[in-house]
């Protein structure tokens, strides 16, 4: 694992803006410097990395990290991502998002996101919760969990995200936990290779809210919550029933939509010499993406 | 009586030198057209969902922008679209999309987002009948003040709006032209029938088109700020992601680096800037004709298909021997407020066509400060304004 000092001085913004706007002990920092790590194992061009994000805690992210950084409208991440990598197929576009935002108001841009496996690497921070609103309910949050529109719990079926991204079509699902640095910091680093659609979903914890309001405790707590009830997925069925899952689920090899989209305009262009110059232009860029990959 | 004011014609911009000899004539569909000059405008990206009557311009377009190596994307919804066209803008891309009402409705949220973040971007709205699903695909123009006040808070946004399917080539020419300069989007406002209706349409060669390129790289040394308050037309250039500038870019009213900031001085300088940038364009922005105003004591002002409805009953009015001038808009956001002043208190009676309940004479009723008279001539059942009942306002 890189250590940290360098890190910061490499991958976070000089000028801005610290301390963060998250509570202390707050997941965020933990997936965002699993991301910087990933990246930087990677050796991704920082001017050819795009940080795109929605609204919420996880949001804020992009703000500290030098790179292309967009943050966007509450749930709209992924389609603002789209037409950014469709135009420019050369970055690296890294998508962060919240369960509400990425599920609830965003999710229709989720499932066709998924569905059309255009090459991007998706994060959804997963802590249960509205965390900036003050502790709603969230399309993640468990039955029977307490949240400030839920006094007397929550009434509503949760969402498996990772399952959802699976069957939605994604070419590349993780899970981990800001528990398991090491484990998440590798699967995210899978994604960021992957050609298609890949989304990792990272279980995250807001002690501000969920854990106070659900008597789960402080940050310590729910990091062992976290440690105590989740299984990696490949261990024997019995012995992890009723934990979370953690791993890789979907690994698909697959040609992604920019492909499909590179052969429909073979077959479209008429004229040889735009042809000849597309294809050149399509070349220059994978080759640029070939040398950042090292 | 009247008013001796010089017209000011899309002409009068110079980006389209039609050459004789040169000029490719079609009998073209509104639709179609809007989506053949948006690729002579350069257009490197379309994101769009269908909906009536404007679908056929992604259709030409899911068509057209492959056999050019251009990007055309169906996406899930009219949120998704228009959210799509600001992420490939910031990649560096001319981008569009089309939609009618409903789907306006749903692109104002990510509309705010472009004008906050400066985003240039074309959103083509064809307008339709009634709010919600209304009454498809019948025409009407009421979506005139959502154009202007559509997404929530204060904002400055640029709207055309073109009266023949000529106009739809050259508007949707300008509007790339003005979004791209003024960094904002622009909304194309047609209406169904402008959108649908077939004419002869002169095309011009791309080369013989010469409109605004923005600055995409960044150069050696340049400390750049995207919203920087340093530049005399108040329009800091849009480099595009990916090209070594790595700045930050939000919805939230940010400092001049891009940065969200709440504070007071900061937040009261972009704004001035976001308003000034476009107040500083409007010799260039605010496009308008005028028929028969030098002699007139009557006038119509009017904008879209009922311009052409307005002249049809000049004509007949001035066959009567009544003195009635026009005035067709071609900018309707912002409008050409001085013009429409002097136009206002230099006649007597004003006349307003439109497709709608009463929207353009809301803005004309706030400008007559001499109390001329005003009448609104409407129609809100799917059906064009009649000449004739032009003709008898102007006789009252």
């Amino acid at each position: 694992m890189e250590r940290t000092a360098p890190l910061i001085h490499d991958m976070l913004r000089p000028n801005k803006k610290f301390p963060s706007v998250w509570c202390p002990g707050c997941g965020n920092g933990i997936v965002l410097g699993c991301l910087l790590r990933a990246i930087k194992a990677q050796g991704i061009d920082h001017n050819k990395v795009a940080l795109v994000s929605g609204i919420g805690c996880s949001g804020r992210m992009p703000v500290y990290a030098d790179f292309n950084t967009l943050h966007t409208t509450h749930g709209r991440a992924l389609a603002f991502a789209t037409g950014l990598k469709l135009a420019r197929p050369d970055l690296h576009v890294i998508v962060i998002m919240g369960d509400g935002d990425s599920l609830a108001i965003g999710g229709n841009h989720f499932i066709h996101t998924c569905r059309r496996n255009l090459s991007m690497t998706a994060i959804v921070v997963n802590n249960k919760i509205y965390g900036m609103t003050g502790g709603q309910c969230s399309p993640t949050t468990p039955v029977d969990s307490v949240a400030t529109t839920a006094t007397y719990g929550n009434i509503d079926q949760p969402f498996d995200i990772s399952h959802l991204a699976a069957v939605a079509g994604a070419a590349f699902v993780g899970r981990s936990t800001v528990f398991h640095v090491r484990e998440l910091e590798n699967i995210i680093s899978q994604g960021l290779n992957k050609k298609g659609f890949a989304l990792i979903e990272a279980i995250s914890n807001c002690h501000t809210y969920f854990g106070r309001m659900n008597r789960i405790g402080q940050a310590p707590d729910m990091l062992k919550w976290m440690k105590d009830n989740t299984a990696p997925v490949l261990m024997d069925p019995e012995k992890r029933k009723d934990k979370v899952t953690r791993g890789v689920f979907v690994d698909k090899e697959t040609i992604g939509f920019l492909q499909h989209y590179e052969q429909l305009v073979e077959k479209a262009i008429k004229n040889k010499e735009l042809l000849k110059q597309w294809k050149q232009k399509r070349e220059h860029k994978d080759d640029e993406a070939e040398e950042q990959a090292g | 009586m009247g008013v001796k004011l010089e017209s000011k014609p899309i002409s009068k911009l110079g980006y389209i030198n039609y050459q004789e000899g040169n000029i490719y004539y079609v009998f073209h569909q509104g639709n179609e057209t809007c989506a053949e000059a948006a690729l002579l405008a350069g257009c490197d990206f379309y994101g769009g969902y269908p909906i009536t009557p404007s679908s056929e311009v992604a259709e030409v377009l899911s068509r057209r922008m492959p056999q050019e190596g251009r990007v055309f994307v169906q996406m899930e919804d009219e949120i998704a679209s228009m959210a799509s066209i600001i992420g490939a803008a910031l990649g560096g891309a001319k981008s569009m999309t089309a939609t009618s009402g409903p789907g306006f409705s749903l692109m104002q949220e990510n509309l705010g987002y472009a004008v906050t973040a400066e985003v240039p971007c074309v959103v083509v709205n064809v307008q339709r009948l009634g709010p919600s699903t209304g009454g498809p695909t019948s025409p009407a123009q009421g979506d005139l003040m959502q154009t202007k006040w559509g997404t929530h808070g204060d904002h400055p946004i640029i709207a055309l709006s073109p009266t023949s399917i000529q106009e739809v080539l050259e508007l949707t020419i300008v509007s790339f032209d003005f979004a791209e300069r003024y960094r904002t989007p622009v909304v194309l406002l047609m209406d169904e029938i402008i959108g649908h209706m077939r004419e002869r349409v002169g095309y011009p060669r791309k080369q013989d088109i010469n409109i605004f390129e923005r600055k995409k790289y960044l150069e050696p040394g340049e400390d750049y700020k995207p919203y920087s308050l340093d530049y005399d037309s108040d329009v800091p250039p849009l480099l595009s992601f990916g090209e070594g500038a790595r700045y930050h870019v939000t919805g939230l009213i940010h400092d001049e680096a891009g940065f969200p900031t709440l504070n007071k001085k900061e937040v009261t300088e972009w704004y001035d800037r976001l308003y000034r940038k476009i107040d500083k364009g409007l010799d260039r922005i605010l496009l308008y004709e005028l028929y028969n105003m030098e002699d007139a004591d009557t006038a119509i002002i009017s904008f879209g298909i009922s311009v052409r409805v307005g002249l049809e009953a000049m004509q007949k009015a001035r066959q009567k021997g009544l003195k009635v001038g026009m005035v067709k808009l071609l900018t309707v956001c912002p409008l050409p407020e001085e013009m429409l002043r002097q136009v206002i208190s230099g006649v007597k009676k004003v006349v307003v066509p439109e497709m709608n309940r009463g929207q353009l004479v809301l803005e004309i009723d706030r400008l007559n400060k001499t109390g001329v008279e005003l009448i609104h001539v409407g129609t809100s059942d799917g059906e064009i304004v009649r000449p004739e009942d032009v003709l008898k306002a102007l006789e009252d």
